[in-house]
């Protein structure tokens, strides 16, 4: 099946279609996690039984989500070393220890006191578990800050020194490496971009039981928090994602080339490409759409100036154009989408009709995935942008790999293909079986040590399944 | 001690810690298949339900740690070891999965109760075979390993990773003569006891296959003066495994636990015996694959800080799923 690829380019695809499959995961469990934080908090505060309902819906969720997260983590822990063991040897003394930080700050945290939130709630009392739910929503945050600061260091390095034997020492200050020149924008712009893939998965849950039926409560309150999340947090990601941009093209300009696809300088303000074909070959854009001197307004904010395309760059340093190119309009354009759609809930919610508009419930529906797809094309760019180095300026991806024979890689690849699809597609289709379940009054916990079938819809168990039922229940409108 | 010996220690503890920590998880899945499908396997799967997350980051600390502490030893036997290591990590996420879909799918439910055999399986044979390989010696040319694919995979390896694989057993089994009461106790100590007798044939075998495996491990054993610092290895390991097997006959609660890790700690003292001071046999010390000072001081600040408090954290989790399991699950 892959004959003809060499084990480079195994090792690659390998490596890419791992991570990319891992960071699915984490994009949703990070704003799950605080999510979940702030249902129970609000909980706790209100008392009100709507929330724990909530908070049950969603756990249930999280656990499948978290477990797969974790399982295809722990592969890329170690993916380092089996397929880019070049790499591992001449950078681990600088980004060994910071994942290792991640480690004992994040992961512990996470694996800690996810017990305790999924099964505790009725062995240590509410606060205790609240306190637990929100270590684990730390955890995660703590996570994406220290294997982000990782990846930032790759694409931005500073503060090492050359060894004689090759490999890279850190220098004078830890926080030259970990606070790398990238790795401001890069954590804000990831950490808001899992905020939002959650909210649309929130919002296209939400929507879709109010299409359902319109007067259910849970779905209303589900629907409100996630497209106010939609309103408050698109703008300030586009806004990020500008600033990401402008520090790339300080620090890595030909990925910036790339991403706009400019195979020419423009000594007098570039043009915007809107869309296109990139052709390697004959090093230009086909069929491009363009807006006259756009680029250098957006890049340089002035439209007059000049900006370098790719002819200043050596050929074999040059990124592959074509999917960068494709992948960042895929990203900027759902941007734009999750903007429309927060901002037609914010006028829906002016005029009274948030949970009337079938039309907004539809397209919140429709976007559900979007989050996922932007990530995805976010991280693609990213990579792909950097390429052929692996940390950017200093050592090429294909310097990089273990000395493995392409059968192996293979073999491997073909398994991790086959075992990740049907695992995790598996567990995808859990997670829509759940979210078609109406949330309800009385929602179970995650359960265990019933023999049963899980029930999740229709039956209201008695209080010593479900703790906090004893809890008022909601009876008016004035709740959501 | 330098730095690197006490990298060296923090290394070998975490994986002392994952070897028993997951080992029990891992030995339960192992014996999934000897438990009746109802009430008894969703009692073994409840008692480590809400603490295998926990158990199985300490693998990624050993692992990471290695990559950070000792990068080269890192780089060198993660290729050299390939097909076990993918191995390994598949197992794994058959396994971890598992813990939720089977609650998930009533229907399928047999068929990831035999996910979770095959995964724990699969994890603790490559374990295994994975030591072995590591002390049977790895080639290494120019800063990399310079072996053939299938270098890992001899009569030694495939005896070092039955051993682990029998003592991971014996961990689960333990685990649950702690954690079961009634006739899955009873179950259980039968469990125990056989296991308890595969561990200790299988580390006498690979002990003196040790011996004839390189002439320098056997100089350490059974020399002067090094034979006085060796020798009580074997001896309060041959004791300890009487003691446990009368207590698995015997106790109704932790000791046959405790007294298997014990077991367990005896083995990778004498482990410790044989690869001092090399992390990659025959020829790569700590020395030639550790980290300079300046990232091993960084993290061993980040040690020092976090140990105690993940120590602590860890401890109270396993406190609040505390006593026997019952019926009624945990929600
Ligand atoms: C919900 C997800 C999401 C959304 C809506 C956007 N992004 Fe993004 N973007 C990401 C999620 C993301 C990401 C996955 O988080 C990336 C990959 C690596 C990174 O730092 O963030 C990313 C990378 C990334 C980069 C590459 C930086 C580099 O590699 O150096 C740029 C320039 C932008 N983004 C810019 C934008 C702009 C102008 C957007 C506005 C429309 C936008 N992003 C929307
Ligand atoms: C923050 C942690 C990450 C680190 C340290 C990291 C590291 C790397 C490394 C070492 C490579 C080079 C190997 C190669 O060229 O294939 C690479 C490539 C790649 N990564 Fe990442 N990555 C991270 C996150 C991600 C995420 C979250 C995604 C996707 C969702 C992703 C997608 C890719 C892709 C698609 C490539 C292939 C580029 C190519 O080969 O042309 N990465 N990454
Ligand atoms: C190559 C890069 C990466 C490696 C080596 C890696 C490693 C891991 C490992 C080992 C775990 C399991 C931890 C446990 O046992 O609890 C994990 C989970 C996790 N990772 Fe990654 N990771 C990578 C990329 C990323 C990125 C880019 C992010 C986020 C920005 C991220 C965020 C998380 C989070 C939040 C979890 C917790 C589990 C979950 O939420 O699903 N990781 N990762």
């Amino acid at each position: 099946m892959f004959e003809a690829f060499d084990a480079l380019t195994l090792a690659r695809i390998q490596f890419a279609f791992t991570v990319s499959f891992h960071f699915f995961f984490p994009a949703f469990s990070i704003g799950l996690a605080s999510y979940l934080m702030v249902l129970e908090g609000l909980w706790l505060k209100t008392g009100k039984q709507l929330y724990l309902d909530l908070f049950k819906y969603w756990l249930k969720i999280f656990a499948i989500a978290f477990a797969m997260g974790v399982v295809s983590g722990i592969v890329m822990s170690y993916q380092f070393g089996t397929n880019w063991s070049v790499f591992s040897d001449v950078a681990g003394p600088v980004i060994g220890p910071l994942m290792a930080y991640e480690v004992l700050t994040a992961f512990f945290l996470e694996a800690g006191f996810l017990g305790v939130m999924l099964f505790g709630m009725n062995r240590v009392g509410k606060r205790l578990h609240f306190a637990a739910t929100c270590m684990v929503a730390l955890g995660t945050f703590v996570s994406a800050f220290w294997i982000l600061s990782v990846n930032s260091w790759m694409q931005t390095p500073t503060g090492y020194e050359i060894a004689a034997n090759g490999q890279y020492l850190p220098g004078e200050s830890w926080w030259d490496i970990v606070f790398n020149p990238s790795f401001p924008y890069r954590l804000v712009h990831t950490v808001m971009a899992a905020y939002l893939t959650t909210a649309f998965v929130v919002g296209g849950v939400g929507a879709w039981h109010l299409l359902k039926d319109r007067a259910n409560l849970h779905a209303r309150k589900m629907f409100s928090m996630a497209m106010w999340m939609a309103a408050i947090v698109t703008p300030l990601q586009i806004f990020a994602g500008d600033l990401h941009g402008l520090n790339t093209l300080e620090h890595q300009p030909q990925k910036v080339m790339a991403m706009e696809g400019h195979y020419d300088s423009h000594p007098d303000g570039a043009p915007l490409i809107l869309f296109g074909i990139p052709d390697s070959e004959a090093k230009t854009v086909r069929y491009a759409i363009e807006i006259p001197k756009a680029s250098s307004l957006i890049l340089k904010h002035d439209p007059d100036a000049p900006l370098a395309g790719l002819d200043t760059i050596p050929d074999d340093e040059e990124p592959p154009v074509g999917i960068v190119f494709w992948s960042f309009r895929i990203m900027v354009g759902i941007g734009f989408a999750m903007l429309g759609v927060g901002l037609w809930s914010l006028f829906a919610r002016w005029r009274g009709k948030l949970y009337e508009w079938s039309w907004l419930h539809r397209a919140a529906l429709v976007m559900a995935p979007s989050g996922f797809i932007a990530v995805l094309a976010g991280w693609i760019t990213t990579e792909v942008g950097r390429q052929p180095y692996v940390i950017y300026g200093l050592l090429r991806t294909a310097d990089a790999a273990s000395p493995l024979d392409a059968p192996a890689v293979a073999a491997s690849l073909l398994a991790f293909i086959v075992v990740y699809f049907t695992v995790f597609g598996i567990g995808v289709w859990y997670i829509l079986r759940l979210m078609s379940h109406t949330p309800h009054v009385g929602e179970l916990g995650v359960k265990r040590g019933d023999t049963g079938p899980i029930r999740t819809a229709g039956i209201t168990p008695g209080p010593t399944q479900n703790p906090g039922n004893e809890e008022p229940l909601p009876d008016s409108k004035e709740d959501v | 001690m330098d730095l690197t010996t006490i990298w060296a220690f923090i290394i070998a503890f975490a994986v002392f810690a994952y070897v028993v920590m997951d080992g029990f998880d891992l030995g339960i899945g192992i014996l999934f298949p000897t438990f009746d499908p109802g009430r008894e396997r969703d009692r073994a799967m409840n008692s480590i339900a809400p603490v295998w997350d926990g158990n199985e980051t300490w693998l990624v600390l050993g692992g990471g740690g290695l990559f950070a502490a000792f990068p080269l030893a890192y780089a060198v036997v993660l290729p050299a070891t390939y097909p076990l290591i993918i191995a390994m990590l598949l197992g794994l996420v058959f396994r971890g999965v598992a813990f939720e879909y089977r609650w998930r799918d009533p229907n399928h439910r047999k068929f990831w109760d035999f996910a979770f055999t095959g995964g724990s399986l699969m994890a603790a044979m490559a374990q295994g075979m994975t030591l072995g390989a590591l002390l049977q010696g790895v080639e290494v040319v120019d800063r990399a390993y310079a072996g053939s694919w299938f270098d890992w995979l001899t009569p030694y390896t495939l005896l070092c990773g039955l051993g682990v694989v029998a003592g991971y057993a014996l961990l689960g089994s333990t685990w649950l003569i702690w954690k079961l009461d009634g006739e899955g106790q009873a179950h259980a100590r039968g469990l125990a006891l056989r296991s308890a007798r595969a561990t200790v044939v299988l580390m006498g075998a690979v002990s003196l296959y040790n011996v004839f495996l390189n002439a320098e491990y056997a100089e350490r054993w059974l020399t002067a003066p090094e034979i006085y610092f060796a020798a009580p290895v074997p001896i309060l390991t041959l004791l300890i495994a009487v003691s446990l097997i009368r207590a698995i006959t015997r106790d109704r609660n932790s000791k046959p636990f405790w007294l298997s890790i014990a077991l367990f700690f005896f083995g990778m003292a004498g482990l410790g015996v044989t690869m001092w001071p090399y992390v990659v046999p025959p020829d790569m010390t700590i020395w030639d694959a550790a980290a300079p000072e300046r990232s091993q001081v960084f993290m061993l600040i980040g040690v020092a800080i976090t140990m105690p408090l993940i120590l602590a954290y860890t401890a109270w989790a396993y406190w609040v799923f505390r006593g026997k399991v019952g019926d009624e699950g945990y929600h």
